[in-house]
């Protein structure tokens, strides 16, 4: 594709075409990384510093102190034990919660396609419906149900929250993934003696890398960046990061340490850079894969 | 009694009968053909065999034991699939043995089992590829081996050869047939091509939209079709259908092809009908194959039954081996089939000799083949 563009750009397309096409790139990648930027510059300045200094400076006084109270000492609220804690609580939700609801998401995707029953189409289109359906509008239904259930403020509970409220994309992903996934494949195995669990852990699954990778990224990314389910109905040490986060930068006790709360915001976005970088481009082809066979 | 019994078999959608009332038998190791246009029921026909597909009505046996209740794995059945269907993360030998492993035969067993198809099928070095790495007709062969390892009652092959090149095609279907006289399986096969079906069958069953049409040898599908579909659809290029009618009676009664300016073609009444059945200015449909027309000198000298008519020459198409004369009757090309040397020129007048101990007549209201 590289190769395309250069030898034959777009119609008009002279060097000053693409110099300015370039540049206005250049621009806007600039504008979106600078946040980054002044976040991560401040992240390594000392207090004095960021008072006194220019935003946009490179620290002077190099220092990972605020990385290290962040993680370990800040107060969130009335306890003084950093992130650390916090950060645990959301990796300790987001894992068994995209497992799971990745795992369901392609056992339904599996039956709605392979092994279709009456009414098929309503049950895939109430599961769509749920798509759709503002979190905001369950809050209350769903604190209902977690507090029956005895797992409110718990861990627990926003496990079963976000596998509940995945299982819609992630019954879509699976499902359309699976519609082009030759039925011949399925038949032959059921010939073959192969059972119900058998063809989809032995034929299904071992096909199914580029749809688990976008599933995956998918809930990771929306799980672990959740505010409002962490926020209503965790409380206190039980909170997600992104929760633990915003009280982090509303405690107020004396002087607001900016540089400390970049550190554990820099923190905080860690997981998801990670796992796009690491399987972003696996993300891409996935997504592409269901489009075109092959 | 049959090997292979279907009885009274219906299948329908909703309000729509895809499948209406088929009856068909098959002996040990017998071959039978499911022929048909595409949308005529014959893969749903061979997917109720499998197991794969539910059936409203009717009854299937295999070796005497009704087989409706019984899932795909437990009717001692292997199929082939038109897209060979070959799982894609498995060597060529898992795929050949996921059957043998799905029914917990011991590894060793399963390793000669696999060894012993690989030498039969000649694909013993491909063993360890993925499928991705074999050519169509490898994938053909693995599909075959996979069939083949589990020695079942049953082959079933639906439409195996439709992916292939012609020529490839051509060679797969001989090995077919080779490795039917080898093992002496009883195999049911689908086709759309009617030449597989010609080549290949012990017998054939014509389908269209639903129902059969015609079950019989190749033979008599061929020389005797049971209605005017059948007709069309076995030979090509296809028999020529021809309005006539019976003129005279008994004794002298006689066939007249009507020609645009010119006398009509005048015939005797071909020998598989009863001439005394037939009524004076009886409207029928004659059916007679591009190779019962020829020229005179190609004719079959012992046939008692030519009668030669002189026609106006519109094309010929060399073929090679033959050279087909198109020329016009009632409104219709009529194709003959001539000696590749036969000289016939474009818009000649030659003597055609029809055999008509190979036609057939047809009755035009109902299309079924008179008798």
């Amino acid at each position: 594709m590289r190769a395309d563009a250069t030898a034959v750009g777009p119609g008009g397309g002279g060097a000053l075409g693409r110099a300015f096409i370039y540049g206005l790139l250049l621009v806007f990648a600039v504008i979106f990384l600078m946040p980054l930027f002044v976040m991560l510059v401040t992240s390594f300045k000392t207090l004095d510093e960021v008072h006194n200094g220019n935003m946009l400076a490179l620290p002077q006084h190099w220092t990972i102190a605020p990385w290290l109270d962040a993680w370990g000492r800040a107060c969130v609220g009335l306890s003084c034990n950093g992130i650390a804690g916090y950060f645990g609580n959301s990796i300790e939700m987001v894992v068994p919660a995209v497992a799971v609801s990745t795992l369901l998401g392609a056992v339904n995707g599996y039956v709605l396609t392979k092994w279709r029953f009456p009414g098929h189409k309503l049950v895939f289109g109430l599961m769509l419906f749920g798509c759709f359906i503002p979190f905001q509008a369950v809050l209350i239904p769903m604190a209902r149900v977690l507090g029956l259930l005895g797992i409110g403020n718990s861990i627990l509970g926003l496990i079963l929250t976000h596998i509940v409220y995945g299982l819609g994309f992630t019954t879509l992903f699976f499902r359309n993934y699976y519609e082009a996934f030759p039925t011949e494949l399925v038949r032959a195995a059921q010939i073959d003696g192969a059972g119900f669990w058998q063809i989809f852990r032995r034929i299904l699954l071992p096909a199914s890398g580029p749809i688990i990778i976008v599933t995956v990224i998918f809930q990771f990314t929306n799980i672990w960046n959740d505010f409002l389910f962490g926020s209503s109905f965790t409380s206190g040490a039980n909170v997600p990061m992104t929760v633990a986060l915003n009280n982090l930068v509303n405690t107020s006790t004396g002087v607001r340490q900016y540089n400390v709360d970049m550190a554990a915001a820099i923190i905080a976005a860690g997981p998801t850079l990670l796992v796009y970088i690491v399987a972003g481009r696996y993300f891409v082809r996935g997504l592409m894969a269901g489009a075109v066979k092959g | 009694m049959a090997f292979l019994e279907i009885s009274g078999l219906r299948k329908r959608y909703h309000n729509l009968e895809v499948l209406k009332g088929i009856d068909l038998e098959l002996e040990k190791g017998g071959f039978l053909v499911l022929v048909g246009p595409s949308g005529c029921g014959k893969s749903t026909l061979l997917n109720t065999i499998a197991g794969l597909e539910a059936f409203s009505e009717g009854e299937i046996r295999i070796d005497g034991e009704v087989v409706n209740q019984l899932r795909p794995s437990k009717r001692d059945i292997a199929m082939v699939f038109q897209s060979y269907a070959l799982y894609p993360n498995m060597t060529v030998a898992q795929n050949i043995g996921f059957g043998m492993e799905m029914r917990g035969v011991p590894k060793p067993q399963r390793e000669a089992a696999i060894q012993r198809v690989a030498g039969m099928l000649q694909i013993s070095h491909l063993l360890g590829r993925r499928p991705s790495q074999l050519s169509g007709g490898q994938r053909q062969r693995v599909a075959m081996g996979r069939a083949l390892v589990r020695d079942p009652r049953v082959f079933l092959f639906d439409e195996p050869l439709s992916n292939l090149d012609a020529k490839l095609r051509v060679d797969m279907r001989t090995e077919i047939k080779k490795l039917h006289a080898a093992t002496g399986k009883t195999i049911v096969y689908v086709t759309h091509d009617q030449v597989e079906a010609m080549t290949l069958g012990t017998k054939i069953a014509v389908l269209k939209e639903g129902a059969l049409q015609q079950v019989g040898t190749p033979a008599e599908v061929y020389n005797r079709p049971a209605n005017l579909f059948v007709a069309d659809f076995m030979g090509s290029p296809a028999m020529n259908l021809l309005p006539a009618q019976v003129t005279g009676s008994n004794g002298t009664a006689a066939l007249t092809v009507a020609r645009d300016g010119g006398a009509p073609i005048v015939l005797r009444i071909p020998p598989s009908v009863a001439a005394a059945r037939l009524a004076p200015g009886q409207p029928v449909i004659l059916g007679i194959r591009p190779e019962a027309i020829t020229d005179p000198a190609g004719a079959d000298r012992n046939s008692p039954w030519i009668d030669v008519q002189e026609a106006h020459v519109e094309i010929v198409e060399p073929a090679g081996s033959d050279t087909y004369v198109v020329t016009r009757a009632a409104d219709k090309e009529v194709i003959a089939r001539m000696r590749a040397d036969a000289e016939v020129r474009p818009g000649s007048r030659i003597p055609f000799a029809f055999d008509l101990a190979k036609a057939v007549l047809f009755d035009p209201g109902s299309g079924q083949r008179l008798a």
